[in-house]
């Protein structure tokens, strides 16, 4: 029998699960060996669990989406969460530094219509997670590596040192030192293929924190650059901005400005 | 109490599907009469506009692409653009070429995956494309081969299809150099023929027979399809600057959605989109493209919503031409960017979205850092409208079983290809400071 495969979708853009329709050339290749039973993207039929893999998009930001990934946990045998939103909290978790008071004084048209959480938070903080994919979007050949390994009962493993050592191979001009850009890569996750500098810009952290990361020293990177404290902690709390050694970082130079 | 019981039914699709984001409908019915309709948009909403407050509108493109996965290339469209009315830089006229063709492929992959994807299945008695491939797989491979080309329009001035990094305000972060759009300009000519298949086959499919009293409205330009520059119109006669949009259009909360609903001030809803698009720019689509809308044997301009699937596959034919337009008349800018000063102002834009008409509307204090923002997605706008269509299907469901129901009505949203994950983000937070 066919693996049962689930995409749940909490709060997100939908454009990881989207690089599942956009493996053109896979695609029909993938559902002769996956079946799809829960996507509702995808398919107008949705059945019931148990899953033997569940693919989470999003974060959590709503009191039932926080009760939904608990039964999604229960009802599915290996989880992956996809990309920074599920990984991270993603974008929408710059919401966790507003002031909890400052956002009771909120006015909007009809507020007592919103059910929503003050943070948003990845799966990883409310369930067990058995892998993490990182991207802001998830690349399409890692989603790929991910579901191979799986099928063939092995855990995935992916590379998780800097975009630096990318960049390197891809043979970028560095924009940190030929032009003092402020870049991201020293300390994020390969995965996209150091994209921004090869478009002549600096890297700002879709994949998330690089295993080999030195934070302390980044910081110090940052400081020596012509830009302003800041725009410093505005760089770090960004699409992955709540994972901790960035949250960490971007907070001490929040707390060394005032 | 009443004499008899009252005969009471609701129809009920909890998690609309095929769709991109989360949403249900509600209808209820008594004694054959409508009660109460209601399409509820839960997705929760991240508030792209309260956390884009204080954020520097440099970093603006790569966050308002965020709200979408589908359609960011247009969410950075309107964003450099309001930016650049705001901080008044002229864009070079090769840039502007470059912006048409980024939209173009963003068009068409957006707009192959829904024919192919989300609305084809409901014509086919399918429940996926992948159970569509097992009966229509040359469609499919067809349609995925379409598809492709889009992605990659995009990835060549973006690195990637989904959240791609190369737009910024004054124009790109980099300009491809002629040579290297030699390859893709042959990638796009080869799905020519695919394309025009694709209108075939959609003109084809059992399209209900209905027509409404319906007002379009998207952009209108002097002498192009719009896609990035225009002046709203619409066919009940609205011609405005995208900087009046509050005087003609306004958006009001509903309890049970998450999404704010809009409306033409004084009149009701409206239809944007690719039917919006042909109806009010059919003269501007070329005479290979018209010629070939007019082979379909539909009426254009027509008020018939489930057209709209046929109207994708023109644009996808149109975006073919234009891409490949642009590609032979390219001559990289002198620079990839205009360099500009930030200063304090206002700057709105629109731009035609896959799904139709995205406004933009910004402010900035004097070190480009962004005061206040706001984002009206087409799906939002459109739900009103979507609400009215389905109103105009009651009488047809009421003797309908449950499931032909649900079918039904599931169609008559997927005619607006709704992107809820969209449409919910511009919940406006105003902070009472007194």
């Amino acid at each position: 029998m066919k693996p049962r495969v689930a995409v749940f979708k909490f709060a997100s853009c939908d454009g990881c699960q989207l690089q599942f329709l956009n493996a053109e050339d896979e695609l029909l290749t993938l559902a002769r060996q996956i079946d799809f039973v829960y996507f509702p993207e995808a398919r107008s039929r949705a059945l019931e669990g148990p899953y033997d893999i569940a693919f989470v998009e999003g974060s959590i930001t709503t009191p039932d989406d926080a009760r939904r990934i608990v039964n999604v946990r229960e009802a599915s045998r290996y989880l992956v969460t996809i990309g920074a939103c599920a990984t991270a909290g993603g974008i929408q978790a710059l919401r966790n530094w507003a002031d909890v008071e400052q956002y009771r004084r909120v006015v909007y048209p009809s507020p007592e219509f919103i059910s929503t959480l003050s943070t948003s938070t990845p799966i990883s903080e409310h369930v067990r997670v058995d892998f993490e994919l990182w991207g802001c979007p998830i690349d399409k050949q890692q989603l790929l590596a991910v579901v191979r390994s799986l099928l063939s009962k092995a855990q995935p493993v992916l590379p998780a040192h800097s975009v630096c050592m990318e960049c390197k191979r891809r043979g970028n001009v560095c924009v940190v030192v030929a032009r003092g850009e402020p870049c991201l890569g020293p300390v994020t996750r390969t995965g996209c293929g150091a994209l921004c500098p090869a478009f002549n810009r600096g890297c700002y952290g879709c994949f998330g924190p690089a295993d080999d990361q030195n934070m302390e020293s980044f910081a110090r990177l940052l400081a020596s650059q012509r830009i302003t404290d800041d725009d410093a902690m505005r760089r770090l709390r960004g699409i992955n901005g709540y994972v901790r050694p960035w949250r960490e970082t971007g907070d001490a130079i929040a707390a060394g400005k005032k | 109490m009443p004499s008899r019981r009252a005969k009471s039914r609701t129809i009920q699709v909890n998690y609309l599907t095929r769709a991109e984001g989360e949403a249900a409908l509600r209808i209820h019915l008594r004694d054959g009469r409508l009660i109460d309709l209601r399409l509820e948009i839960f997705e929760p909403p991240r508030f792209f506009e309260s956390f884009l407050r204080g954020r520097d509108s440099r970093e603006a493109p790569d966050l308002t692409a965020r709200i979408c996965g589908i359609c960011p290339v247009a969410y950075q469209m309107s964003t450099v653009h309001a930016f650049e009315r705001l901080y008044d830089i002229s864009i070079d006229p090769a840039v502007r070429e470059l912006r048409r063709l980024y939209l173009c492929g963003e068009w068409i992959e957006s707009h192959a995956l829904h024919i192919h994807m989300l609305a084809a299945p409901d014509f086919l008695g399918c429940d996926s494309i992948i159970t569509l491939a097992d009966k229509h797989r040359e469609a499919v491979e067809r349609g995925l081969r379409i598809k492709k080309v889009g992605n990659a329009i995009v990835a060549a001035l973006g690195g990637r299809s989904v959240h791609p990094v190369g737009a910024c305000i004054g124009g790109f972060t980099r300009a491809p150099r002629r040579d290297q759009l030699a390859d893709l300009r042959e990638r796009i000519l080869r799905v020519r023929d695919d394309a025009l298949e694709c209108v075939r086959w959609v003109s084809h499919f059992d399209l209900p027979a209905v027509s409404r009293d319906i007002e379009f409205v998207a952009l209108r330009h002097p002498d192009e399809y719009p896609m990035n520059d225009g002046r709203i119109a619409s066919t009940k006669g609205i011609d405005a600057s995208p900087d009046d949009f509050d005087d003609f259009f306004e958006e009001h909360q509903v309890p049970y959605s998450n999404a704010l609903h809009c409306k033409v001030k004084g009149r009701g809803p409206y239809f944007l989109g690719p039917l919006a698009r042909v109806n009010l720019n059919f003269d501007r689509m070329g005479p290979d493209v018209t010629a070939v809308a007019r082979g379909t044997g539909i009426p254009w301009p027509n008020a018939n919503p489930y057209t709209s699937i046929v109207a994708r596959a023109l644009e996808v034919l149109y975006a073919i031409d234009e891409a490949v337009r642009v590609i032979d008349a390219y001559q990289p800018p002198p620079a990839p960017a205009a360099s500009f000063e930030v200063r304090a102002g206002v700057g709105r834009a629109i731009t035609e979205a896959p799904r139709g008409s995205l406004y933009h509307a910004f402010e900035t204090d004097e070190r480009g850092l962004i005061h206040s923002a706001r984002i009206v997605p087409p799906t939002s706008q459109n739900q009103a409208r979507i609400e009215a269509d389905l109103r105009e299907l009651v009488p047809d469901i009421i003797q309908r079983s449950q499931v032909e129901a649900t079918h039904l009505c599931e169609m008559a949203i997927r005619n607006y290809d709704p992107c809820i994950s969209c449409s919910t983000h511009f919940l406006q937070l105003e902070i009472d400071r007194h």
